[in-house]
């Protein structure tokens, strides 16, 4: 693995190939916040709250951090007053689905996000898919996974396997950004009254 | 649907996951819905679990998880098709079988649908059965036409 070195906020940063632009800042003690990412995980780039501005070939892009990957000579700017502006307004959005979400909360507090800006749409589901990348790349059990599409996708558990593994897992729980998670988990288990017996 | 019908549509695709789409295609043209059984079939041939299986079938509108109608009525509301009088044509429609969009009639005749164009604008207003695309349609040729299906 070659190193690469790179530059964030002005800073020299050394980095190995294959690293993504959050892992080397997060390397280097820089943060970026983010929602959707986990380090077990693989990259999403689904909260998109990790944009930054790259400098490459001379040309400034957005990208999100967590899935672009290192290059020599990069120039990484992760704050500037068209990423606060990106943020903030993301962290709006998201809240209009999730508006007491104690991580929105303290973000919006950060970028100066307003909780109220966007007509409540109490979902509680931002789409980050923790859960659902937690249960079906860590766990292998894909209890739940997204249905639909567009603004009406929303996480749904499968009431047989969600019988069988989750009341003794529940570790996707803690990962959620809100609460949406254990609301889903708690309608399911009241829909299912016992495990259906195996054939 | 039984098992032997899935197994048979699987084994067309030689059993590839990668043709999961194809394969619910199939299920969807025969049985005209997709059953829960028949999913959990399908996820245990293929090895693809259901929760991905469930995300692609609600994802495309082609799929439909709730019992479907023998036939299934498409009105068309396009833009040229609702200047000519579509509107009338599914009042009317809506009146003969005592469904409205979405819905499937107790006798599981129809399923009644509305689609916003069947790229004959030409034909417009438009009414399709079971595919099948019947053009220049007025509320009086709507029921003759629906009369023809048992």
């Amino acid at each position: 693995m070659s190193e690469v070195i790179l530059q964030i906020d002005q800073k020299e940063v050394r980095a190995t190939e294959g690293m993504t632009v959050l892992d080397a800042a997060k390397k280097a003690g820089i943060s970026i916040p983010t929602l959707c990412h986990h380090e077990k995980l693989e990259p999403y780039g689904a909260c998109r709250l990790c944009m930054v501005e790259v400098v490459a070939g001379g040309r400034t892009r957005l990208v999100a951090s967590c899935l672009y990957p290192v290059e020599p000579g990069l120039v990484v700017a992760t704050r500037s007053p068209l990423i606060d502006k990106i943020r903030r307004v993301l962290i709006e959005e998201m809240m209009a689905h999730a508006p007491d979400s104690w991580q929105l909360e303290q973000l919006a507090k950060e970028y100066g996000a307003d909780r109220d800006r966007f007509e409540k749409e109490p979902s509680f589901c931002i789409h980050c898919g923790l859960c659902v990348r937690y249960c079906q790349e860590i766990k292998k059990k894909n209890a739940l996974g997204f249905i639909d599409r567009g603004a009406r996708r929303e996480i749904s558990f499968i009431p047989r396997i969600a019988a069988k593994e989750c009341w003794n897992c529940k570790e996707c729980f803690e990962l959620c950004p809100t609460s949406a998670l254990q609301a889903a988990f708690v309608l399911v288990q009241a829909l299912t009254p016992t495990p259906e017996p195996p054939e | 649907m039984d098992k032997d019908q899935i197994d048979r549509i699987i084994a067309k695709y030689h059993g590839e996951a990668s043709s999961l789409i194809q394969i619910l295609l199939d299920i969807q043209s025969e049985n005209h819905w997709l059953p829960r059984e028949s999913l959990e079939w399908v996820s245990e041939s293929l090895d693809v679990p259901l929760t991905r299986i469930q995300h692609i079938a609600t994802f495309y509108k082609a799929f439909s998880l709730v019992p479907k109608g023998r036939h299934e009525i498409h009105i068309c509301m396009g833009t040229a098709c609702h200047v000519r009088g579509a509107s009338r044509i599914l009042d009317t429609v809506q009146g003969q079988t005592g469904i409205k969009p979405g819905e499937t009639d107790l006798d599981m005749k129809f399923s009644l649908e509305t689609v916003n164009c069947l790229g004959c604008c030409a034909l417009g207003p438009v009414m399709e059965v079971d595919g099948k695309p019947h053009g220049k349609m007025a509320p009086a040729r709507a029921i003759e036409v629906l009369k023809n299906y048992e």
